[in-house]
């Protein structure tokens, strides 16, 4: 493995972790959303960077990651749509107040 | 390009046409008309579904992408006879005045979904996989928040698709891995080069890992099944009862193909330990936290992450056996949970209620549907004469025949669960037939179509028990595709 594909995997891996470690401590839903889309693109650069240093004569992983950004496209816009639908009946996005579900 | 491998995907096709179809129904007819849509719908489905039963020309489409073998495609027709008890259940609610001005959507939306469930289970390369995958749980979010009027449906909505962007986004990881270590994304072609990999390779456990986790956020296995009971209590009944039994069937058969054609040369190092702990904690947690519930929405939702334990002990057995138990387990499982959300949805559309004490004293009342109920409780419970103790009987052998002593005491636990499961599901039967109480629910007048879809579905759950030649069936058809196995 050489060092140009890991200085480019191991910024990808740390924003992963980032894009987690927002998931489970925000509390509003906008900054979750935020969080999500880090892990999603920190996944498009991993792909991006594997087919260009390991296997550059095809284009495989470079498609993955153009279907990738289209399909996380559509998550946020959906996620959005119940966010906003969300603030309208409890007038709140903060997590802490939508528990009334449990046990 | 050769235009004639489309014919080899006829039951796509002709979803697609049903589904365009409805479109322009819904889209182009006059407000009049519209209520006929539901009814519109559920016949074309029927249509669909009876000529989906027809054998077409099978094989591998667009250069070995997708494959449509004889498994697919029964797989296809189980989760076809679902979605058309589902339609038949759902006409009345659809047709109630909240819901009727979007009625068209659901109808669109499920059948968008149960299109990508198809394209989960018959693709061979990772990138068809995961638009499936996506194409079937995204619009799953927007059904759970049909009931714009309940704030329960916009927060379990909100749960949903949090949990489902997160565990794709974990999945995604892993493939990436698989693809740096294989250079490719089709199954067959990473098989062959993982085959050569050493098995004790850090980064081959941690991408099969990662799989796992993803695919085990969607059949709602244990360390990732926080989501279920909230959706399964939040979302509208017709959904709840969709995604419990069609979701679950498509991703459980899509995960046995995923782990036993591109990762079953790791089978004995990495894979089977892993599911091997996941199924025991499935299964105990699942029906310990069912015995605590008194909503029946959260109950089944318990009941279902349990389940879903029992069908993953025909992923781990990995054998053309197993393959066989567990297709016949969904199709049970299918018949058995959709009698029981029919009777739940019936009684929740006229008198609101769900939780276990409202069913006291309702044999007095309603006898024909607390006697559905109950054969739908003792076929999920397991009991003799019924479906569900034939497919669990199945689906034990079918793990036992593996032969290791590890899976014999797997099996052994999966037992005691059942006794266990017994008595949570004869706790509804109770409820029903013996408590009394003064203020139980009246007669319910229900729809002709929701008594036909629990009709159907007492049939399925008497009907597959009793006959033998369906679990035959199901073991020719999974004999026939043996090549799904050749790397374990």
């Amino acid at each position: 493995m050489n060092l140009t594909l890991l200085m480019y995997l191991i910024p990808s891996l740390i924003m992963f972790g980032c894009g987690v470690y927002g998931f489970l401590t925000r509390k509003n839903m906008i900054a979750i959303m935020i969080s999500l889309e880090l892990m999603l693109n920190s996944i498009d650069i991993n792909f991006v960077v594997f087919n260009r240093y390991l296997f550059p004569g095809q284009m495989e992983g470079m498609f993955f990651t153009l279907f990738a950004i289209a399909i996380a496209a559509a998550e946020t816009a959906l996620a959005l749509a119940i966010i906003i639908n969300v603030f309208r009946i409890a007038k709140d996005v903060d997590i802490n107040k939508i528990n009334k579900l449990k046990f | 390009m050769d235009y004639s491998q489309f014919l080899m995907m006829p039951q796509e096709i002709g979803l697609l046409i049903v589904f365009l179809l409805v479109f322009i129904y819904d889209t182009f007819m006059p407000a009049r008309a519209q209520r006929f849509l539901p009814i519109f719908t559920t016949i074309l489905f029927a249509i669909y579904t009876a000529f989906s039963f027809i054998p077409c020309q099978m094989g591998e489409l667009f250069g070995g992408m997708m494959e449509t073998n004889p498994a697919t495609w029964v797989m296809k027709c189980i989760l076809n006879i679902g979605v058309f008890i589902v339609f038949l259940q759902a006409i009345k609610w659809t047709n109630e005045d909240f819901v009727s001005v979007r009625r068209g959507e659901f109808y669109e939306l499920i059948l968008l979904t149960l299109f990508g469930m198809f394209l989960m289970i018959s693709s061979r390369h990772f990138l068809l996989f995961v638009i499936g995958l996506e194409t079937a749980s995204l619009p799953i979010a927007a059904l759970t928040a049909f009931e714009k009027r309940h704030y329960e449906s916009h927060e379990a909505a909100a749960k949903y698709i949090f949990t489902a962007i997160f565990s794709s986004a974990i999945f995604m990881l892993g493939i990436s891995f698989v693809y740096g270590m294989s250079g490719s994304l089709y199954f067959n072609d990473i098989a062959n080069a993982l085959s050569l990999i050493s098995s004790k390779s850090i980064l081959l456990f941690v991408a099969v890992a990662f799989v796992i986790a993803g695919v085990g956020f969607k059949l709602s296995l244990v360390p990732f099944h926080q989501w279920t009971a909230d959706v399964y209590q939040g979302a509208p009944t017709a959904v709840t009862s969709y995604l419990s039994v069609i979701s679950k069937g498509a991703a459980a058969f899509a995960f046995l193909i995923i782990l036993v054609q591109v990762f079953g040369s790791a089978y004995h190092q990495v894979w089977e330990w892993m599911l091997y702990a996941i199924i025991i904690l499935t299964i105990t947690i699942g029906n310990l936290f069912a015995i605590r519930q008194h909503n029946l929405k959260r109950f089944l939702a318990f009941s279902s992450i349990s389940q879903a334990g029992y069908i993953m002990l025909g992923v781990i057995a990995a054998s053309t056996v197993g393959m066989a138990s567990m297709i016949y387990y969904i199709l049970v499982y299918i018949f058995s949970n959709l009698a029981a959300f029919g009777v739940i949805a019936a009684i929740e559309r006229q008198t609101g209620k769900v939780t276990m004490d409202d069913y006291n004293g309702l044999f007095k009342t309603n006898p024909w549907m607390a006697f559905t109920m109950m054969l739908a409780m003792f076929s999920l419970g397991g009991i003799p004469p019924f479906a569900g103790f034939f497919s669990k009987f199945f689906i034990f052998v079918g793990a036992a025949s593996t032969g290791s002593v590890a899976i014999y005491v797997l099996v052994f636990i999966a037992l005691v669960n059942t006794i266990i499961s017994l008595y949570y599901y004869l706790l509804v039967v109770k409820a029903m037939f013996i408590r009394q109480d003064e203020c139980a629910i009246p007669y319910i007048d229900s729809h002709w179509t929701e008594e036909l879809g629990m009709t159907i579905s007492v049939m399925g759950i008497i009907a597959v028990g009793i006959a033998s030649n369906v679990y035959t069936f199901m073991s020719q058809i999974s004999d026939s595709v043996i090549h799904i196995f050749h790397l374990i």
